[in-house]
């Protein structure tokens, strides 16, 4: 049943005259969600218990572990005002527990263990709810928040502290922080409420330090919702916060890497460059592709080819934070593997630098203004300056944005300082080229107008032999010599105005 | 000399064809290196020579039959992905002038093994391929596209993928049944035991097409390598599995599915991931329909009430989603014992989104209750929560429900509609959310049979009269659109009385589609009341409207005469609507001439030929030689359609 239909009535309700209003006002409320609660069956009534920092040593261990079954039981939050007491028992006792663990040693022994994981797990594991906003946009809306965050955060807490405590030891927890526990950990990531978020990816990464033996497992799962995002349903709120954590991952990875971890690059990592809600989580995602660059140099041809193959072509949004990553990923690159990839680089840098929309071409432009990625270029002047100089050029030219054209210009003077012939050589040939390209096109309609012409004389021809033949016979195509010299007329002019 | 440019153009094509062997060898480096090196697009540079070639060839010969192949064959490998695109829609055309043989031998294979590209011309590619199977011989040969299907079926994006299996799926039918076991049973086998997880999620797709043809021991590796996928660790095949269950067991004999099947049903519907398991429920439908009755019990229905009350909402929507299905399969007995009661937990589900699913199913699941009980369960198990539903916080719950609640009173009869439902119906007029209100308005001709719509008039009318007004221009819309339905049933006295002027004071609003819809509601009451209704009411207020100031108005009036002529008959056209509408060729604003020359157009058939030649033509005539362009053009228009010239 739904919670709002059991709680006990509010005293205010009973003078409220008007349905419909407080209709409206439990609907305000639903955007704090949660579906914690349905499975509760009794309401237990909670009694204070004596404080821990009170009790007996002899009797400590006992009384935590009855405050931690205490803080088993759920409340409705989506009533607010519904049984205040318990939840401030609840309150209690799990701050208390929370500061128990973080400052007294010796508290956590092996059969508070089972224990405390069964706390959590009723706490935390809960299908999350449906969510309020079906288009639900993380950059523009206001995520839905958990509306028992008051309990939930404690209990997040304790966790962590349980986890950082140096009590703490892995053998022990490693019964009880197994397989489906870290499933269903990971599960909530995708909650609405980013202060959850944070809490779960600072769990996770304790998690993953503390419990060797659920390494793989974690990278595994990890990559299935990240393929399940990208491939299957393209909405997973936590991308974020597992790509943060996977940085940190990277970075402990031993060398050579493993083909597992390249796998993970190519088939996931460079992938989740298509996602439509790439701007969430493309800071992380970068840093995770420049780690990996980092940790081996002969991954940089895959990821810059496969940042190609998948270079937005609509989304100008998306073009500058690729052009972005780029810019970190040319900051760190060695020169050698930069000679493999440069070819096909350039033509895209090229290719930005001439879009009408301007911060595409500014983002692209200022590569210029990096020092070290202008070092790769000066080396290889040859190669490069080829590749955009007609861009620039014609850009320099044509472009409506006037930053755009003073980029442009400072671009070619640092080419031209760079290699003055070759950018001679470069500038000549152009307008040779442009030269050749304007009398072919004055060639093409030389040529069709001669075309035309034979076409019309033959005609003409054939109408006076028609004519000459027999009068009457070609009497429906009268009008149509003249009709076509009209048009034969208004192209001439034009070609002699050229 | 033909026969020696043909050997040429050929050699040409052939060597377009084998181009790229050396690209090919260097993405032979293991599946991560052969997704990403894409190869060097140096084949545009080389275009030229072929294309040149072969155009100095048809120029000078004028044969030219084998150059757009060339072209088609270089543009596969052009940089521009449309080009390569429009090439591969292209590719039967290709084939064709390949002839079935070269087909087989060159076009196959380079497709097989040099096309890496863009998941957009895969996704052509894997589409064509299904249609291919004349083109590579007949299905004799058909076994020659299983190679490329093999490698699209791979991919990663899902769209490819789809379209490779569907395709598979296609040509599978045109196996004969030893080149199923030959060919494309290993196929199958190979995808199903594939390193990565797309190639098993295709291979899900592929059993249930060739089960049914295979000898019993390929049978059984079928069924073997089934199980396998279901129980794989990565959830994406276990979902492509649970999906794919239902399809595969009607093809197995009955046997295999009370002992293979079930397992699997029941593992899977109890996945540690809930979108595994909501796909199990969709499975159920089709199993429960294989199973005899007696089995039923036993065998189907420990899952499905575990579903029902999944902690998962997503398990318990994809339950009430399927109800009616469910419903159906498991017969008459079990509904009534089991299906019942988890009906109402579902309309009173703690998640809104469930309880709309179930809402939407109400009418249906009490549709297909038995008839011996049916009035006892609808009256004391589904209406009390019906009842709750009718107040939900949820206002998608309440227009679901509003879909239909309308339909249970020819279920329940005249007296118990008047007694419980009405109340209820009368709750939803007064709804806050207009899409409730709206829906109730929209069944009203279920009620109408059973009780009359009388009942409902006196709550009728306000809730109509808000909705004509509501500010949002969709909802006015919605509402007129149901007008000459609640005309019909409110019959003319009361439409008179009450909504007459709504629907006039439609004409006059200021959104367009609103005004559109409103000339377009008068026509369908004419239809309905008659053209003696019509010029009593309402053919006086729209002409008077031809005199308005305001020129967007004095228009409405013409569309509405444009709308109304036909109804109307030419008695009322000559002597009332033409009259105005030949006064208004004088109009100072030029769209209200020349909408008066369309009209002219419009209502000319209706009109006798004296009225045509005497009025409507120096009309025209005139317009013609209107100083505005356009009012010219309808005016010519016009003459010529009605052959006035």
């Amino acid at each position: 049943l739904h919670p709002l239909l059991h709680s006990p009535v509010h005293p205010l309700k009973k003078v409220d005259g008007f349905p419909r209003r407080s209709m409206r006002r439990a609907r305000q409320r639903r955007s704090h969600s949660s579906s914690q609660f349905r499975y509760q069956s009794s309401q237990v009534e909670l009694t204070p218990l004596p404080l821990l920092k009170d009790a007996p040593v002899a009797e400590l261990h006992d009384l935590f572990c009855k405050k931690l079954q205490q803080c088993c039981v759920l409340f409705d939050f989506l009533d607010c005002v519904a049984d205040l007491k318990g939840k401030e028992i609840k309150r209690a006792a799990l701050n208390e527990l929370v500061e128990s663990v973080a400052t007294s040693r010796g508290v956590l022994i092996e059969p508070l263990y089972p224990e405390a994981i069964k706390m959590i797990s009723v706490n935390i594991f809960r299908t999350l709810p449906p969510s309020e906003n079906p288009e639900f946009d993380p950059e523009e809306d206001e995520p839905t928040l958990e509306a028992s965050w008051p309990h939930l955060q404690l209990v997040y807490e304790f966790f962590l502290r349980f986890l950082e405590s140096p009590d703490f030891q892995p053998s022990m927890a490693k019964r009880y922080v197994d397989q489906k526990f870290v499933l269903q950990l990971l599960e909530l990531f995708d909650s609405e409420d980013p202060r959850e978020r944070e809490y779960l990816k600072t769990i996770l990464h304790r998690v993953y330090g503390k419990l060797l033996g659920l390494r793989a497992y974690i990278r595994k799962q990890i990559n299935n919702i990240f393929l399940r995002f990208i491939y299957e349903t393209e909405h997973f709120n936590g991308v974020a916060e597992l790509l943060e954590i996977l940085g940190s991952i990277i970075n402990g990875f031993a060398l050579p890497l493993k083909a597992e971890h390249k796998q993970f690059l190519v088939r996931v990592l460079i992938p989740l460059h298509t996602a439509k809600s790439l701007s969430i989580f493309h800071a992380q995602l970068a840093y995770c592709v420049v780690q990996f660059m980092e940790k081996d140099a002969t991954v940089t041809e895959y990821i810059i080819r496969g940042l190609l193959k998948y270079w937005p072509k609509t989304c100008t949004q998306k073009e500058v934070m690729f052009l972005g990553e780029i810019e970190e990923i040319l900051d760190v690159i060695e020169p050698s593997q930069f000679i493999r990839v440069q070819e096909p680089l350039f033509k895209q840098i090229a290719a930005c630098i001439s879009s009408p929309h301007f911060q595409v071409a500014e983002r692209a432009l200022y590569f210029w203004n990096n020092e070290y990625i202008l070092s790769l270029i000066e080396e290889n002047c040859q190669v490069i300056l080829p590749l955009v100089f007609a861009t620039l050029y014609r850009v320099s030219k044509e472009h409506w944005n006037q930053t755009i054209v003073s980029l442009i210009y400072n671009v070619l003077k640092t080419f031209m300082e760079m290699n003055s012939k070759l950018f001679d050589d470069l500038t000549a040939s152009y307008k040779v080229e442009k030269q050749k390209e304007k009398q072919k096109t004055r060639h093409v309609l030389d040529d069709i107008c001669s075309i035309i012409r034979h076409i019309i004389f033959h005609i003409v021809n054939m109408y006076r032999l028609g004519h000459l033949l027999n009068g009457s016979h070609h009497d429906s195509t009268h009008s149509l010599p003249c009709f076509k010299l009209k048009i034969v007329d208004t192209i001439g002019e034009e070609t002699l105005k050229e | 000399m033909f026969g020696a440019v043909n050997a040429l153009g050929e050699a040409l094509v052939c060597q377009a064809l084998h181009r790229g062997v050396k690209t090919q060898q260097r993405r032979r480096e293991g599946p991560a290196a052969a997704l990403l090196w894409q190869k060097p697009r140096s084949a545009a540079q080389q275009r030229h020579s072929v294309t040149a070639i072969l155009s100095k060839m048809a120029g000078a010969d004028g044969d030219d039959s084998l150059y757009p192949i060339a072209v088609l064959i270089d543009e596969l490998r052009n940089e521009d992905v449309q080009l390569r695109l429009n090439s591969i829609k292209k590719l039967s055309t290709i084939a064709l002038a390949l002839g079935v043989e070269r087909t087989r031998t060159e076009l196959l294979p380079f497709l097989t093994d040099t096309i890496y590209d863009e998941d957009e011309v895969l996704l052509a590619l894997a589409e064509q391929l299904g249609n291919f199977t004349m083109l590579v011989g007949g299905p004799e040969y058909v076994h020659c596209l299983l190679p490329p299907l093999e490698s699209l079926a791979t991919v990663e994006e899902t769209v490819v993928r789809d379209k490779a299996v569907e395709s598979l799926r296609k040509i599978s039918q045109e196996h004969s049944p030893v080149d199923l076991e030959v060919h494309f049973e290993p196929l199958v086998k190979r995808l199903a035991s594939g390193d990565w997880f797309t190639s098993r999620t295709s291979a899900c797709g592929l059993f249930s097409v060739c089960y049914p043809r295979v000898s019993s021991t390929v049978k059984a590796e079928i069924r073997q390598h089934f199980r396998t996928l279901c129980s794989d660790d990565t959830p994406m095949v276990r979902r492509a599995a649970a999906s794919k269950l239902g399809e595969f067991a009607k093809v197995l004999e009955l046997d295999y599915v009370k002992s293979d099947i079930i397992s699997l049903f029941t593992a899977l519907a109890s996945d540690e991931q809930d979108s595994v398991r909501l796909l199990a429920v969709e499975a159920c439908v089709s199993i429960a329909t294989l199973l005899p009755q007696e089995d039923l019990e036993t065998l189907v229905m420990p899952t499905l009430r575990q579903a029902a009350e999944d902690k998962s909402w997503r398990v318990r929507y994809m339950v009430a989603d399927k109800f009616s299905e469910l419903q159906k399969a498991v017969g008459p007995e079990i509904t009534k014992n089991d299906l019942v009661p988890a009906f109402q937990n579902l309309l009173k589900d703690c998640e809104a989104e469930v309880r709309a699913a179930a809402a939407n199913k109400v009418k249906e699941f009490c549709e297909n209750l038995p008839e011996d009980s049916r009035e006892q369960i609808i009256m004391t198990h589904i209406l009390p929560c019906v009842k709750e539903l009718v107040s939900d916080t949820n206002q998608h719950v309440k227009s679901a429900l509003a879909s239909v609640i309308m339909g249970l009173s020819t279920i329940l009869g005249k007296d118990n509609t008047i007694e419980h439902l009405l109340p209820l119906f009368l709750a939803q007029l007064k709804d806050e959310c207009p899409e409730v209100r709206l829906n109730i308005i929209s069944n009203l001709d279920c009620v109408n049979e059973v009780i009359g719509i009388r009942q409902l008039s006196q709550s009728l009318l306000p809730a109509i009269v808000e909705l004509a007004e509501d500010a949002k221009w969709r909802v006015r819309l919605a509402i007129i659109e149901y007008m000459p339905l609640l005309a019909g049933q409110l019959g003319v006295e009361f439409f008179d009385e009450k909504l007459n002027t709504l629907c006039m004071a439609w004409l006059i609003d200021h959104v367009y589609a609103i005004r559109e819809a409103a000339t377009c509601n008068l026509m369908k009451l004419v239809e309905k009341f008659g053209a003696e209704w019509a010029q009593n009411t309402i053919v006086p207020k729209v002409l008077g409207m031809a005199n308005d100031p305001n020129y967007l108005h004095r228009m409405t009036t013409l569309f509405c005469i444009n709308a109304l002529s036909e109804a109307c008959g030419q008695d009322i056209t000559t002597k009332q609507m033409l009259p105005v509408v030949l006064k208004m060729s004088n109009d100072q604003v030029a769209n209200v001439r020349f909408n008066v020359a369309k009209s002219l157009q419009k209502i000319g058939p209706v009109l006798d030929s004296n009225a045509l030649q005497t009025e409507v033509k120096p009309v025209l005539e005139k317009l013609a030689t209107d100083t505005d362009m356009d009012v010219k053009y309808f005016a010519q228009e016009a003459i010529s359609v009605l052959a006035l010239a």
